[in-house]
């Protein structure tokens, strides 16, 4: 064996834990710097109107982000009743008859698409929805947004059905529980809060979704009217106020982006509570 | 014994039950296929006028209605390419920060904390490279830079503060904690017998993880490294934010330039002409093949890792 000198291996040793220890920190300052940023240059546009008026024009003062506000979390409504329905079935599918290499196959395309490009899939519902419907609307933002849900909710659903013992199905069956009374009435009562925790976490994952929202949603500046109109939303909002040149919608863009990153943390937080509560009674 | 009308009804539901779940599963698959059907279908007239020559040319010239990918393919490529070689070490090192060396009580706190900033949407993130990095990089980091590296033609350009170097760098700062938190996972993984094992024949720290940590998890690692490259080549409002939006190649850096995502945010709802609109659509027709080819490889890697190897 070779002989290494102690001097050498414990030189390399502090330089290896340094450059860790460094990029812990690298890492930690810049997210530390964006989150500062957000709330710095966004809190101070946060009071009551800003959640119950209008946009106004440009050199207006006053005036808020509320039909963006209510249009988000239609749109984000809208997904949740579309995506959340398929993916628990679907992810219901997988864990429980998809043990085949047809199951395999789904498993793969799910876990593909959890990371697919969002742009694409607003190309997409603008294909399919916004020409032949000839308008941009809120219920193809919603869509698009539900595709995007889809695979997310499918595969928590998957992994939180997989921790459900084999001996409480077994126990149900060997009752006399048809198959589906097991599965409605055991299994998702077992795995409930889990379930509850993936699908919070999921419509966290799509409410901070801008591109899909580009060419479907579009935007408005108006209350939100139906849902085959062109629809108001916080993130197309912040993107579009951010990008012009007028100082007082950039403020508002920054209190647009603040609002969008305490919902989304605090949602997330939201959820790990409740699976932590859940594993502990 | 239950009576036999109520036997019929749960036989009933019992096949409905069974139905709708098959349904649902195989919708996604069914969704894939009208996706790439109707990507096709709306991108056709492009793909019939400008054929494969669409691949390799770098005109893009919506004036005349001539298109070609180039510029927006090799801009989606070096993003992601600049964003990964910042990303991966600073993951790494996270981390190994994260599983090795920070203080016990704070490990699970700092965990939670890098999870919760994977959260943060990416609009977030170009928000603040367009307000907060840029102005810094044009006023400080770009000039130095220049002068002290524009031997390289990469960093001799003009410090504009957008362009392919500030997509580049918030692409990595996006997708670092996303990748840290993977990697922090296949990491707490490795059973702390070997590791003890290891100290025990008086390995240093760094050897440890370097020998035993790394070789154990080094399939998932590269798994996470993969996903991570996924969500840089699709991210679309990171980007679009700070890249300048320019369909030019330039061996600088500073210059802006443009990605597949970013083009089609700022240009898809303004094309009025169809075929700018069909030569759009099939930019994203080869930004989906492109991730879902990459995705597909790291998930059957991942896959593989789980199947064969190590028993969990």
């Amino acid at each position: 064996m070779k002989k290494r000198s102690p001097t050498l291996r414990k030189a390399k040793n502090l330089l290896a834990l340094l450059s860790a220890g460094l990029s812990a920190a690298i890492g930690i300052f810049f997210l530390i710097w964006i989150l500062w940023e957000i709330t710095d240059k966004g809190i101070s546009s946060i009071n009551w109107e800003f959640f119950t008026e209008l946009p106004t024009p440009p050199g207006e003062p006053g005036g808020g982000l509320g039909n963006a506000i209510l249009g988000s979390v239609i749109i984000t409504l809208i997904a949740t009743l579309l995506g959340v329905p398929i993916g628990v079935l679907a992810g219901t599918y997988l864990a429980e008859f998809g043990h085949g290499k047809f199951g395999g196959l789904i498993r793969f395309i799910t876990n593909t698409f959890v990371s697919a490009p969002s742009i694409v899939v607003g190309v997409f519902v603008y294909a399919i929805m916004v020409v032949p419907m000839k308008n941009f609307s809120g219920l193809a933002g919603g869509v698009s947004l539900g595709i995007i849900m889809l695979p997310v909710v499918t595969r928590t659903t998957e992994e939180i059905l997989r921790l459900v013992p084999v001996g409480l199905r077994e126990a149900a069956l060997a009752l006399g529980a048809p198959y589906w009374k097991m599965i409605v009435s055991i299994v998702y009562r077992a795995a409930r809060t889990g379930m509850i925790t993936g699908i919070i976490l999921a419509v966290a994952r799509v409410s901070g979704e801008t591109a899909p929202l580009l060419f479907t949603a579009l935007n408005s500046p108006y209350w939100p009217s139906g849902l085959t109109e062109p629809m108001a939303n916080l993130t197309v909002t912040i993107f579009n106020y951010a990008m012009s040149p007028y100082e007082d919608w950039q403020a508002k863009a920054w209190g647009g982006a603040f609002l969008i990153t305490i919902a989304i943390l605090a949602l997330n937080i939201f959820s790990r509570f409740l699976a932590q509560r859940g594993t502990k009674g | 014994m239950p009576r036999p009308s109520k036997r019929r009804s749960n036989d009933i539901i019992e096949v409905l039950f069974q139905f709708l779940t098959r349904f649902s599963g195989s919708f996604i698959l069914i969704l894939l296929l009208i996706m790439l059907a109707s990507l096709t279908w709306e991108a056709w007239p492009a793909i019939k006028k400008f054929g494969l020559r669409f691949l390799i040319s770098t005109e893009w010239d919506p004036v005349l209605g001539n298109f070609g990918a180039l510029t927006t393919i090799l801009g989606t490529l070096i993003s992601t390419a600049l964003a990964m070689l910042i990303a991966v070490p600073l993951a790494i090192g996270v981390a190994i920060f994260l599983t090795e060396l920070a203080p016990q009580p704070l490990r699970p706190i700092l965990g939670t904390a890098i999870e919760l900033l994977a959260a943060i949407p990416s609009i977030i993130y170009g928000m603040w490279g367009l307000f907060t990095l840029a102005p810094v990089l044009s006023e400080y980091i770009q000039p130095w830079m220049t002068e002290h590296l524009g031997f390289i033609p990469l960093f001799d350009g003009p410090p504009m503060g957008v362009g392919m170097f500030t997509a580049g760098l918030v692409l990595s700062i996006m997708i670092l904690p996303f990748m840290a938190s993977v990697i922090r996972d296949c990491f707490l993984m490795t059973p702390q017998v070997l590791k003890e094992s290891a100290y025990g024949l008086g390995a240093t720290t760094w050897e440890v993880i370097k020998d035993v940590v790394l070789p154990y998890g080094k399939r998932g690692v590269i798994g996470g490294l993969f996903l991570g490259l996924g969500r840089a080549l699709g991210e679309t409002m990171a980007v679009t934010f700070v890249i300048g939006n320019a369909h030019e190649l330039s061996w600088s850096l500073f210059d802006p330039a443009n990605t597949i995502a970013s083009t089609l945010a700022n240009e898809f709802t303004e094309a009025s002409d169809p075929i700018y609109l069909a030569a759009l659509i099939e930019l994203a027709l080869v930004l989906f093949l492109i991730t879902f080819v990459i995705l597909g490889l790291a998930e059957w890697w991942l896959y593989s890792a789980n199947a064969g190897g190590r028993k969990s």
